[in-house]
């Protein structure tokens, strides 16, 4: 086992700048894990390791000529398949992308390649982002890697493995209504999905176009911040896209590390504890309080009113935005074609493309949206949803007048066992409670590891910042992860169990 | 709230375009009824008074200038297609219904 | 099937109502939401992007200059512009909308009740009121092929080129237009001219009919009067001609009248133009009949146009064709008849720019009203089709003007430059016709003409002056028509009284 997989991609930056270590070596390792132990996890759809070894060899030779690299340079990282690579496949977790070879690059992904991080693969998701636990993968599930018997969390499940795994140092995410910190609380990493229209969506394979957002999934706060800034800021490609400068996100991760929050007002939403919240989940957020006011928090409690109906407007918002943005996936221009027996139109084509090319639960929130939408419910559906985000907006608004950010568990429970809610897609829908209202109102939230719950799995707390205060994330984020560190003294993941190595 | 029937199912999967076999749609139609009836809550404060919010952000006037940009490579494209001929994308026959 | 009712017939007994939607493609440089050219006749699927091709995680930005545009014609048209106004998604599945839905104004158009004046044929203005424009998208096209005719429905396939898909439309939906009467046809045909000329003053579009830059949807209903509600309206689509749309106004009114006749009601359905036979013919009834689950399109912010930008678009906007022409006509000094003449021939612009040439108005008239109009009809053809600039005919004019031809030569001349034969200069000294203003050879004809009729020299001489005209004549033919008439004449004059 390699050293190189197990330190942050902060520490193996500075490796890489010190000619410690080269690329391709920090490169290799990665691969190697990956040969070693995905076999097991699953979190990648796809490896692209020559195509990594050559960025990671370049950078190397750029790196002995004395070019100016970005900080991150040579840094390997995964990609979620649901954001488009050039010439390396793209399937979004979907059967009806099977083989889908994009002709062009995500904003993101032209911005990673420009700093010279070596792609390593695609990880694995719920279909078309839709699901709470990588099982509405057509390509199989990912596994957890502190219980294999146990769901990843979703639908960023593989990227959160992946790093939790070892297998990669960085990797992306897109969250809509949690998918990059539910997955990072299960299995104690660090997400961040940063305020709407902070990192560009050109290249995410859309779900709901009003609450997609992609973000860094790491193991250590300073390592999203890092990765953040490296993908975030303007794009005139994307038309929700912030044209300001993102704020300095390292400088706050770096700030927080001193585990200083004098004066910082910590709000705690009333709504998103009690009941359906583990006990465990709950005894280790407010261990985490405690610790925040000890390091000089004012903690304050706010009340969020309307949050208890952020659910049931997401679930109109999403998927009537994911009926339309999925439309285009009708065997004509690009992936999947079934064609019936006897004449088939290309009306026929489309419907039996679609029947047979879409899981279970895309199927279920397309014609969930397509009803939302139809003549004569969308007042009552669709129009009330988008009601309901404006007071849950309002909401968010009173609560950072009193506090600089506002705290809580990031899911309510643990990981669940693999199959224990797949036929119950109400309960699957739960599990988002906590993560769904910041992508209604488009703030930005950060998951970090806060412990083990009582079955000796991690819990995630979850910290929410008004819109384009994403510097607010780090600050606090960083402060509780080197007090919570301190306490254990190490990182969480540290208490995984070790996986058994394939070779 | 009203409830969601199967026929009402399936014509909401035709207008998707979604081929359903009737043991899908059977299963269908009581999760849908489930979840719809549970999201209809949302009516409960939607008050005339609130008004819409469509986007998280209160962007306006977001526009490009009128500059060519590098068109896509056709080859690339057209690989990645279920059929082509002559540089056009090859579909089945359109309304063929009426034949 | 009823009988088709004959026009004049029909409405003796009927009122029309009609309702026009004119779809016009902007002559932008890119597409409406991302960067591909909006050109035409490129090879198939070059002109696109992932955007315009609705690939997956691809997203659209608006064209500044397609919202631009829009409001130029929303101010044309006399619209009020909207403060703040939205792009939606309209969704139906269709192979040549590459994201299965077009994105397109609904609820919130760009531009707003307004109203243009029309100039029917008679010169009488008609106006039509707009309910409202908003910008929109093309679709891609299909190819058909295979099966017996080639025809839709017989294909096995189609081929689509998404190099149209993306492009940015203006659609320009009229109210319900009342009172037009019989006139209904032409109506429609006026107002759709009327756009195409504004498009083109505006410098929004090239508007070319046959290129399909510009297409009318052509809404028709009759109704027992005019006090009667409004009667069950078809809807013929993609009529690209001015004068399909008067005859497509026409065979549905004689059609409903018709149906109406025999008892039956009029069904509300889309209705496909044949050109060839100049019939309208019932369109497949969808079955999802247009539940197309508009919703705001999240991918885009709203548009709430600057009322600075908006009055800065409207002190920019050119003289529109209405104003052009009673302008020029008072410049020019045209009776109505003559100016309405010259508009319908589509001559404005020869007669402006032979004008410039240095033709006075009535000649510059007489030039594209007359001989060449004879000409072009003889052809078949546009009067800007023939082979003679207005600078030519200006310059043919000059030489008119300078004495250096007549009229019958000045024709000749013209004959010259319709045969390619190079501008009149050219032609006049290469075909020698220059009128001989030498006196010499004019006095020399004279003598010969008086020797020659010895009996009208002497009346001539004696005074009486009615036989002038023979010795004239013998002049003209003598100098094969190119001498000026009128000099002789003085030389000839001269010559007896001296």
């Amino acid at each position: 086992m390699s050293d190189l997989t197990r330190i942050s991609a902060a520490a193996l930056a500075e490796k890489l700048t010190a000619k410690e270590v080269s690329s391709v070596e920090a490169t290799q390792a990665h691969l190697d894990r990956i040969a070693d132990v995905d076999g097991a996890i699953h979190a990648f759809l796809q490896v692209s390791g020559d195509a990594a070894l050559a960025t990671a060899a370049d950078v190397d030779a750029r790196r002995a000529a004395g070019e100016s690299l970005h900080a991150l340079a040579g840094v390997p990282i995964a990609v979620k398949d649901v954001v488009v690579t050039k010439g390396l496949e793209t399937t979004a977790g979907s059967r009806i992308l099977e083989g889908w070879i994009p002709p062009y690059d995500a904003t993101l992904v032209e911005r990673i390649k420009a700093a010279g991080l070596p792609i390593l693969g695609k990880t694995n998701m719920d279909e078309f982002a839709m699901g709470s636990s990588t099982e509405h993968s057509a390509y199989g599930n990912t596994h957890n890697p502190w219980d294999l018997d146990r769901i990843p969390g979703g639908s960023g499940g593989g990227s959160a493995a992946a790093v939790a795994a070892y297998e990669a140092p960085l990797a992306i995410g897109t969250d809509t209504g949690g998918s990059i910190r539910q997955p990072a609380a299960v299995t104690g990493t660090v997400g961040v999905k940063p305020t709407y229209g902070g990192v560009s969506r050109y290249g995410l394979i859309a779900l709901a176009s009003s609450l997609d957002q992609a973000g860094p999934v790491t193991r250590t706060v300073l390592d999203s911040a890092l990765l953040h800034e490296l993908i975030g800021g303007h794009d005139p490609r994307d038309s929700t896209s912030i044209d300001e400068p993102l704020p300095a996100l390292v400088a706050a991760a770096q700030q927080g590390a001193k585990a200083d929050l004098t004066g910082v007002r910590v709000g705690v939403i009333r709504e998103l504890q009690g009941e359906g919240y583990q006990p465990g989940v709950l005894a280790r957020f407010e261990e985490s309080l405690e610790l925040l006011r000890g390091a000089g928090a004012q903690i304050v409690e706010v009340s969020c009113p309307h949050f208890t109906y952020a659910l049931a407007a997401y679930y109109l918002i999403l998927p009537a935005e994911a009926s339309s943005n999925l439309a285009k996936f009708d065997g004509m221009r690009f992936g999947l074609r079934v064609v019936p027996e006897d004449n088939p139109t290309a009306e026929r084509v489309m419907s039996a493309t679609r029947g047979q090319g879409f899981g279970d639960e895309v199927k279920r929130r397309i014609i969930l949206g397509t009803y939302a939408l139809s003549a004569g419910y969308y007042d009552a559906y669709y129009g009330s949803a988008q009601k309901v985000r404006t007071l849950i907006q309002r909401d968010f608004t009173a609560a950072f007048e009193a506090a600089d950010v506002l705290v809580s568990p990031t899911a309510p429970t643990t990981a669940f066992k693999l199959g224990e809610k797949l036929d119950d897609p109400l309960a699957m829908y739960l599990n988002d409670v906590a993560t769904i209202p910041a992508n209604l109102a488009g703030v930005p939230g950060l998951s970090l590891p806060s412990g083990l719950s009582d079955d000796g799995l991690p819990v995630g707390f979850q910290v929410l910042a008004p819109a384009k205060a994403d510097d607010r994330l780090y600050r606090v984020g960083a402060a509780l992860e080197a007090l919570l560190e301190n306490e254990w003294g190490g990182p969480l993941l540290l208490k995984a169990p070790e996986l058994e190595v394939a070779r | 709230m009203s409830t969601l029937s199967r026929d009402e199912v399936a014509r909401v999967a035709g207008l998707a375009r979604i081929d359903l076999t009737p043991a899908e749609l059977d299963r269908l139609a009581g999760e849908l009824d489930v979840i719809v009836e549970s999201v209809a809550r949302v009516s409960e404060i939607a008050t005339p008074d609130v008004p819409a919010t469509s986007h998280p952000l209160p962007l306006t006037n977001v526009f490009r200038p009128d500059v060519l940009v590098e068109p896509v490579d056709r080859d690339l494209v057209l690989a990645a297609a279920p059929e082509h001929i002559d540089g056009k994308f090859a579909v089945p026959q359109i309304l063929g219904e009426d034949a | 099937m009823s009988t088709l009712v004959d026009y004049d017939d029909a409405v003796t007994r009927y009122d029309t109502v009609i309702g026009i939607e004119v779809h016009v493609e902007l002559g932008t440089v890119t597409k409406m939401f991302d960067g591909a050219p909006a050109g035409f006749g490129e090879e198939p699927n070059t002109s696109v992007t992932p955007v315009s091709l609705g690939l997956p995680g691809s997203l659209p930005v608006v064209n500044g200059k397609a919202v631009e545009y829009a409001i130029r014609i929303g101010l044309a048209l006399n619209c009020s512009i909207a403060e703040t106004c939205r792009f939606a998604r309209k969704n139906y599945f269709y192979p040549d909308v590459p994201k299965n839905f077009q994105t397109s104004q609904y609820d919130e158009p760009i531009a707003y009740e307004g109203w243009v004046d029309v100039e029917l044929d008679d010169g009488s203005i008609f106006r039509v009121e707009i309910e409202r424009a908003h910008m929109e998208e093309d679709a891609g096209k299909n190819t058909h092929i295979g099966g017996s005719d080639g025809r839709i429905h017989g294909a096995e396939y189609s081929l689509v080129d998404y190099n149209r898909a993306g492009i940015p439309l203006v659609e320009i939906v009229t109210k319900p237009i009342t009172g037009a009467g019989a006139r209904a046809p032409e109506v429609a045909r006026a107002y759709v001219q009327t756009l195409r000329d504004l498009f083109r003053a505006l410098e929004v579009s090239e508007a070319r009919m046959e290129r399909g830059n510009v297409r009318a949807d052509v809404n028709v209903s009759i109704r027992p009067t005019p006090n009667s509600p409004l009667g069950t309206r078809t809807e013929t689509k993609n009529v690209n001609s001015f004068r399909s749309v008067e005859r497509a106004v026409r065979y549905e009114v004689s059609r409903q009248a018709g149906v109406l006749d025999d008892g039956i009601a009029i069904i509300q359905e889309t209705r496909h133009w044949h050109e060839d036979t100049g019939t309208t013919a019932s369109g497949r009834v969808k079955s999802d009949a247009e539940d197309y689950r508009y919703f705001p399109e999240p991918d885009l912010v709203p548009i709430a146009p600057d009322r600075a930008w908006v009055e800065e678009i409207r002190a920019g906007l050119p003289e529109l064709p209405a104003a052009r022409r009673r302008r020029l006509q008072g410049e020019w000094g045209y009776a109505d008849a003559e100016m309405r003449d010259v508009v319908n021939a589509g001559a404005v612009e020869l007669i402006e720019t032979t004008i410039a040439a240095g033709a006075s108005p009535a000649a510059a008239r007489k030039w594209w009203m007359g001989e060449l109009a004879r000409t072009a009809k003889q052809q078949e053809i546009e009067l800007a089709e023939l082979p003679v600039t207005p600078t030519q005919v200006g310059q043919l004019q000059k030489l008119v003007d300078d004495g250096r031809i007549n009229d019958k030569l000045a024709r000749q001349v013209l004959e010259g430059v319709l045969a390619g034969e190079g501008d009149p200069e050219t032609v006049l000294v290469a075909r020698g016709l220059e009128v001989v203003s030498d006196d010499g050879p004019l006095l020399e004809a004279i003598d010969a003409a008086l020797a020659a009729q010895p009996d009208i020299a002497e009346k001539i001489r004696s005074g009486n002056l009615g036989p002038v005209g023979a010795i004239i004549g013998a002049v003209m033919k003598a100098t094969r028509g190119q001498a000026d008439a009128g000099r002789v004449r003085e030389l000839l004059l001269e010559r007896i009284g001296s």
